[in-house]
């Protein structure tokens, strides 16, 4: 496929020139390629996915038995906060967005999603903000307020310093990142699928990311403000959570909570989309129910805004409050419940190849729905009022998240890695990868259920030996370790892979959707002309139900000149980094702060003034 | 071949860009709501003075709300004209939008100074913490629309697509009404409901 590039005649003189390099290190950091952006996705968030695990085997360590000295409280302390805040804004949510940015434009037969640039702006200030969170443990100043920062715990009469302060800039700064790629891909989906494609005919992944994605555009608002509000509180003075001045301290957990609980299916929607389309690959049938699968991923984006106080319900908000936010919670079991039948279902019946990616969507649904029934048990306010702060909780969500979020996620790297690479992963390391890691995850959290039932509070640093509780959590610090090493098995198995792992050659999985028909890797340009689609699983019906290959140029009507590729730019990363110098400003000097609001508003006008730029390129050898 | 006037191809219709202004106004509205609904959850709970009702004054306010909602009324003509190619009204009428929500500014700009003297500060009590936050955030959202008006008003003396400029204009017109919504509603519940009730 040999290409012939020209560069795009830019309109006038820019403050800085579009970059011109197309390999190399500057190549991918003034890139705008969905592709590239989403392996840096996966990559940064594969490493903060290691950091969270390792803070999650220390905490592991210090609770192997009574009285241990491992790590003092305090740093207990910053330890269960890091490790929450890291796995859930710097691992599943960027892991999912990874997928959302490879996949998406593919899987809808686009050149790009819809603002190429403000994607690559999403993915420097995921990093940055990243960066921005984690300086605390250099300088001696890691948040340790718990990831969901109660206040009034976040005063600074009682979180003096800058720890706290790094904990809330960050978040508002990976919270800018979050949502414009939101917009991004909603714009995206709604606006960029191919001729034919209608909503209906869409891949589910592309559904639930647009269900996520609304949920973010309207939960994150939400902790924005809080989080303001704790930065005037923090920086200004302000009185929004002090009690002295009459605050009422529940005002943050309404605030964090609308947020929160949406948040949850933020990190498990993507995940229901990835086993969705894995699950119909390697059975060789359609989705079961893909109407009903689509209007319960709807239905659970409705739901998730209804049922936030049920993480608040020994507050005391009183029984009226409660039953109505318990009854929406049970409720939110019926859809949740349909999509576990309708992937059963997928596979009855079905000629099933149990490769990698189909092991562990399998460990999805069976481990998600045991979480999905421990959370329906807190979903009573009376017995939530037992559970509340215990071990049981904790083992509830780490199913959610690692057993649902996380087995899928896999899935997905499995599942599309031969995409990304033109490699398929080692099928027999991989099965030991998720043996491995479905056997450590049972031994580490099954035991949570009767630890947080026996009593054991959450987030203490140690226990008294007379409790009892040492046994379960022997078992849960070993299991921990086989988890890990389940996740060691997994980098070795992408390191033997990338370097020697047998060419896919193109369909290896003899797959259903578009961004199959594509070589792997798929070129820059991704399709030569735009594929339209006649049936939901387009690619399987035009290999076996004789859908017609049609296809039309890009939909722009000057095709004969070729394709144009949006070009390179230095923005994105610019405007996130001055963006994450205002929050470090906001820190440590005024001056800086004031300079960091100029530099961003002077880098915002050089983005909009920036031209056109980029190249037109000429595929050769396409079929005509 | 003009690939900067061309328009894309979108399966809405809708080009690419309104649409993100829409969600993103959407969003904002969540984001507005989130801190008008901190200001009535704490109105009335300020242990000290001063209160809104020794500070509001309700003649003074009226005068530039009508402004700012007369801003949104020039912004459509602005777009009007851009939309009628006519290069000269668009110029006016962006530069009279723009005028008018820096009048906006210096009344609140006015306001504060005058609020602060009076002894209301950020950290007195939490009426004034709830209410410099939000009009702040308001406010800054005005600036923001006055800095993006006279891009787009330096913006006009070169060469450009038409179309394309009619579409950037009437972009900048969605939020600044949207500006504008937000500003009835905090006068009608903080000032107008605050002080009657």
């Amino acid at each position: 496929m040999a290409t012939v590039q020209e560069s795009f005649p830019t309109q006038r003189a820019a403050i800085l020139p579009r970059p011109k390099s197309t390999t190399g290190f500057w190549s991918w950091v003034t890139t705008v390629d969905h592709k590239r952006i989403g392996i840096m996705y996966a990559v940064t968030a594969i490493f903060f996915f290691l950091v969270g695990g390792i803070e999650a085997l220390i905490i592991r360590l210090q609770l192997f038995s009574p009285d241990m000295n491992v790590v003092s409280a305090d740093v207990f302390n910053q330890l269960f906060t890091m490790h929450g805040t890291t796995m859930v804004f710097l691992a599943v949510m960027p892991l999912s967005a990874a997928f959302f940015n490879y996949l998406l434009p593919l899987m809808l037969g686009a050149r790009d999603v819809a603002f190429p640039r403000l994607n690559a702006f999403s993915y420097w200030l995921f990093l940055f903000g990243g960066i921005f969170i984690n300086t605390g443990w250099f300088v001696n100043a890691a948040p340790a307020v718990g990831w969901f920062g109660y206040a009034n715990l976040t005063s600074p009469a009682y979180t003096p310093g800058l720890a706290t302060d790094f904990w809330n800039i960050g978040l508002q700064i990976l919270g800018i990142g979050t949502l414009v790629s939101a917009f991004n891909f909603i714009v995206t989906i709604i606006n960029m699928r191919a001729p034919g494609m209608t909503l209906m005919k869409m891949p589910v992944f592309a559904w639930t990311t647009l269900v996520t994605s609304f949920l973010i555009i309207f939960a994150f608002p939400s902790v924005t403000v809080g989080m303001i509000l704790l930065t005037f509180d923090r920086l200004f003075n302000a009185n929004f959570f002090e009690v002295a001045a009459n605050a009422d301290v529940v005002l943050w957990q309404h605030l964090f909570w609308i947020f929160g609980h949406p948040e949850v299916y933020i990190l498990i929607l993507p995940a229901m989309g990835i086993v969705s389309e894995v699950l119909p690959t390697f059975a060789r049938k359609p989705l079961f129910g893909y109407s009903v699968m689509v209007f319960s991923t709807i239905l659970i984006g409705f739901l998730g805004f209804a049922v936030w106080s049920h993480h608040m319900f020994t507050v005391g908000m009183g029984p009226v409050v409660n039953s109505i936010f318990s009854l929406a919670t049970m409720a939110i079991a019926i859809p949740t419940g349909v999509k576990i039948f309708n992937w059963i279902s997928t596979l009855w019946g079905g000629s099933i190849r149990f490769k990698a990616p189909l092991l562990f969507a399998l460990g999805f649904v069976w481990m998600f729905m045991i979480g999905g029934l421990s959370g329906v048990m807190h979903s009573s306010a009376p017995s939530n009022a037992q559970q509340q702060d215990t071990y049981f909780v904790v083992a509830h969500f780490h199913y959610v998240l690692i057993g649902g979020a996380i087995f899928a996620l896999f899935a997905g790297l499995y599942y599309w890695f031969p995409k990304v690479t033109g490699r398929l992963m080692n099928e027999k390391i991989g099965v030991v990868n998720f043996v491995l890691m479905f056997i450590g995850f049972n031994v580490t959290f099954f035991p949570m259920h009767f630890l947080g039932l026996m009593g054991m509070p959450r987030r203490i640093y140690t226990y008294d030996p007379a409790l009892g509780l040492q046994f379960w959590n022997q078992v849960s610090t070993i299991g921990s370790f086989i988890l890990a090493a389940g996740v060691a098995v997994y980098l070795y198995n992408l390191a033997v892979s990338l370097k020697k792992g047998e060419l896919a050659g193109e369909d290896p999985w003899d797959a259903r959707t578009l961004e199959w028909m594509l070589p792997n890797p798929p070129p820059v340009y991704n399709f030569a002309r735009i594929p339209v689609v006649s049936a939901r699983d387009e690619f399987w019906a035009r290999k076996y139900e004789g859908a017609p290959a049609k296809e039309v140029a890009a939909g722009s009507e000057d095709e004969e000149d070729g394709i144009h590729l949006p070009g390179n730019s230095y923005f994105p990363i610019i405007m996130a980094g001055m963006i994450t110098l205002f929050g470090y400003g906001l820190l440590y000097s005024g001056a800086l702060a004031v300079a960091a609001i100029i530099l961003t508003i002077l880098s915002a006008m050089g983005w909009a003034f920036e031209g056109v730029g980029g190249t037109i390129i000429y595929p050769k050898g396409d079929a005509e | 071949m003009n690939h900067s006037g061309h328009v894309e191809y979108t399966a809405t219709g809708m080009p690419n860009r309104k649409l993100a202004i829409w969600l993103f106004l959407a969003s904002e509205c969540m984001f507005f709501g989130a801190l008008i609904a901190t200001y009535l959850i704490y109105q009335g709970q300020s242990l000290v003075g001063p209160y809104p009702e020794d500070l509001f004054d309700i003649p003074l306010t009226t005068v530039s709300t009508f402004i700012l909602l007369m801003s949104s009324l020039a912004m459509v003509l602005a777009v009007a004209a851009a939309q009628k190619e006519d290069l000269k009204q668009t110029r006016l009428w962006l530069a009279v939008t723009a005028l008018m929500g820096l009048t906006f500014l210096g009344f609140q700009a006015y306001e504060y100074n005058h609020f602060i003297h009076a002894g209301l500060t950020l950290s007195v009590n939490l009426f004034g913490s709830t209410f410099y936050v939000m009009t702040g955030f308001h406010g800054a959202h005005v600036a923001i629309g006055v800095i993006w008006l006279s891009s787009l008003f330096a913006h006009t003396f070169r060469p450009v697509d038409p179309k394309r400029r009619a579409l950037d204009i009437e972009i900048a017109g969605l939020y600044w009404h949207f500006v504008d919504i937000v500003w009835i509603v905090i006068f009608t519940v903080v000032y107008l409901l605050g002080v009657g009730g």
